[in-house]
């Protein structure tokens, strides 16, 4: 390679890489100012964060659309592994015609929009409040319900038991387990990684997820943190500090899960795709 | 990997019963009551009108009032803008970054893809929120354009209709060229760096490698890519929301953001709605079957 594109490709990935650095730094700075500096374009910590913290505090409720979050996204995450991976198990292990159609009819879903059935999702909710008042409209529940199979993920989990070794099963049923204790003994703790990256993926969207909250969820006390963030960004006098510190509260869950399984990530989003 | 087997490698005796059934049975319940049963629904109530939950059948109405509803035309004149604009330009940004990086002999290789990629960890909200304060027309973008007098007088990033799509359009390049540049690299590993060497005692120039060798050979998952993009971009709702709120006027409108108003914020006119949500299921299937013949076909 010749020096000037050498020079060149550092240039270009530089700039790339300031740019999609850049709003996080921003984000980062402007927490610990105050509303008025972020306004003129302060790019330096301040020292304000503290202030800011509580000013977030005391005008909403970032801990309880927090906890909200987090109840909606782990029992969604815990849910959708179990469901996704017992039937990309039976898909796979118990594999026969019948099941393939039944498989690649699943896939099809993959193509349905989610505006196009949110009309009906929210019909079908407000008559099951009728009927089951604690899973219907308004609940934390009828966030997770609808949303927690995913033909992706039973996809992905049929991928992945491709890749495990059918002597295991025999040698379980050699030791007397039945079908359901090779898959909870046997096949889990053999598919560590597989449930690893399965699980940031579901976590992920659930945690970030915006239309179906905000179609279902009506009153205040059970606001999500992206319903909370989508409010305090549309108010008209913004105050800039305090947003982003709940900006930043609501990257962080994604952002340590990020750093810290940076191996899985990748390789679940692209050893689904393979 | 062992070789593919015709049947499962699991072997015949455990084929045959219930038990298989059974680990599907949740999933596939699942997916049914919550993905075709509300598209069931939904072709219903796109046959029907009225308000709230007080409907009639009206034949197919609502599909020509479709042809004549200026918002809902104006609202897929807008989708495919940011379509036909959008999604090129992130495969190619993408496609271009993922070569650069791929270079053996590169320095910083990790940092330049983390920071690429970090833009997927945000939240659509989160980062649309940040997006609409740093092009507000006193925000820091217009505030260093003016600085190093690319522009004379601040760009009407959010109030301005034309600028107002590039907002959007630059907002979600931002967002998910990372993910498709991750896509493309582990695609680039899988080539054989031997037909590089190949093609280069045989003369062949970078750029001629490029259309020759790398762009061929990431075919399938280019087209993956475009088709997910795609559907991505024809179901933008939270960015149009919380940058522009669909303005000016409605120069930002995405369609499904028209079925949530529709639905939600006018009268409930939930038949109507849902007419045109299965426009986007048509146009979806239109689209992936144009990306599958043009991409598709050549080999055959």
């Amino acid at each position: 390679m010749n020096k000037s594109k050498t020079f060149f490709t550092y240039i270009f990935l530089s700039i790339a890489a300031f740019i999609s650095i850049f709003p996080f730094f921003w984000m980062l700075v402007s927490a610990t100012n105050l509303s008025v500096d972020v306004t003129q374009g302060r790019l330096l910590p301040g020292s304000h964060l503290i202030e800011n913290f509580q000013k977030l505090t005391s005008s909403v409720d970032i801990i309880g659309a927090l906890g909200n979050s987090a109840k909606i996204s782990i029992s969604t995450t815990i849910l959708a592994l179990l469901i996704a991976s017992l039937a990309g198990y039976g898909f796979e292990v118990y594999r026969s015609k019948a099941k393939d159609i039944v498989f690649n009819i699943l896939l099809l879903s993959m193509m349905i929009p989610f505006a196009a059935m949110m009309v009906p999702l929210y019909r079908m909710f407000g008559k099951i409040s009728n009927v089951v008042p604690v899973i219907g409209i308004d609940t934390l529940a009828s966030v997770v319900i609808p949303t927690v199979t995913t033909a992706f993920l039973i996809f992905f989990f049929r991928q992945s038991t491709k890749m495990f070794p059918k002597d295991l099963l025999e040698a379980g049923r050699m030791d007397g387990l039945t079908e359901l204790g090779l898959f909870f003994r046997v096949y889990m703790p053999t598919m560590k990684t597989s449930y690893a990256a399965a699980a940031i993926i579901t976590f992920m969207s659930s945690w970030n997820n915006y239309l179906w909250p905000l179609v279902v969820l009506q009153s205040p006390e059970n606001q999500t943190i992206p319903l909370l963030i989508s409010n305090m960004g549309s108010s008209y006098a913004p105050d800039f500090g305090m947003i982003m510190i709940a900006i930043v509260f609501s990257t962080l869950p994604t952002a340590i899960v990020f750093f810290v399984m940076q191996k899985h990530f990748v390789a679940g989003m692209v050893g689904s795709v393979k | 990997m062992k070789a593919a087997q015709p049947q499962s490698k699991f072997g015949p005796r455990f084929k045959a019963g219930l038990t298989g059934w059974l680990f599907i049975a949740l999933a596939v319940l699942m997916i049914c009551a919550f993905y075709f049963y509300p598209m069931i629904q939904a072709l219903i109530l796109s046959f029907q009108t009225g308000t709230g939950s007080n409907l009639s059948f009206n034949g197919i109405d609502n599909y020509a009032r479709l042809f004549t509803d200026d918002m809902f035309l104006t609202a897929v004149k807008n989708t495919f803008i940011y379509l036909i604009f959008q999604v090129p330009l992130m495969v190619v940004l993408a496609l271009f970054i993922s070569v650069l990086l791929n270079n053996p002999r590169l320095k910083f290789k990790g940092f330049f893809r983390t920071a690429i990629f970090l833009p997927c960890i945000t939240s659509l909200v989160a980062y649309s929120v940040v997006f609409k304060y740093l092009f507000s027309s006193d925000g820091l973008v217009n505030a260093l354009l003016l600085k190093v007098h690319l522009i004379g007088a601040p760009i009407e990033w959010i109030a301005d209709p034309f600028w107002a799509k590039v907002t959007i359009i630059l907002a979600i390049t931002w967002r998910w060229t990372g993910y498709n540049m991750i896509f493309y690299l582990s695609g680039l590993q899988n080539i054989d760096n031997s037909i590089y060497e190949a093609a280069r005692i045989d003369g062949a120039s970078a750029i001629r490698q490029f259309f020759s060798i790398t762009i061929p050979m990431l075919k399938p998952i280019i087209l993956f890519t475009s088709i997910t993009s795609t559907i991505g971009t024809l179901q933008l709702f939270d960015e149009v929301v919380n940058i522009t709120k669909g303005g000016p006027g409605n120069a930002t409108t995405s369609i499904s953001q028209y079925i949530y108003n529709l639905s939600f914020k006018y009268s409930a006119d939930f038949g109507y709605a849902a007419t045109v949500s299965y426009s986007i299921v048509i146009m979806i299937i239109i689209l992936a079957f144009i990306q599958f013949r043009v991409a598709g076909d050549r080999n055959e």
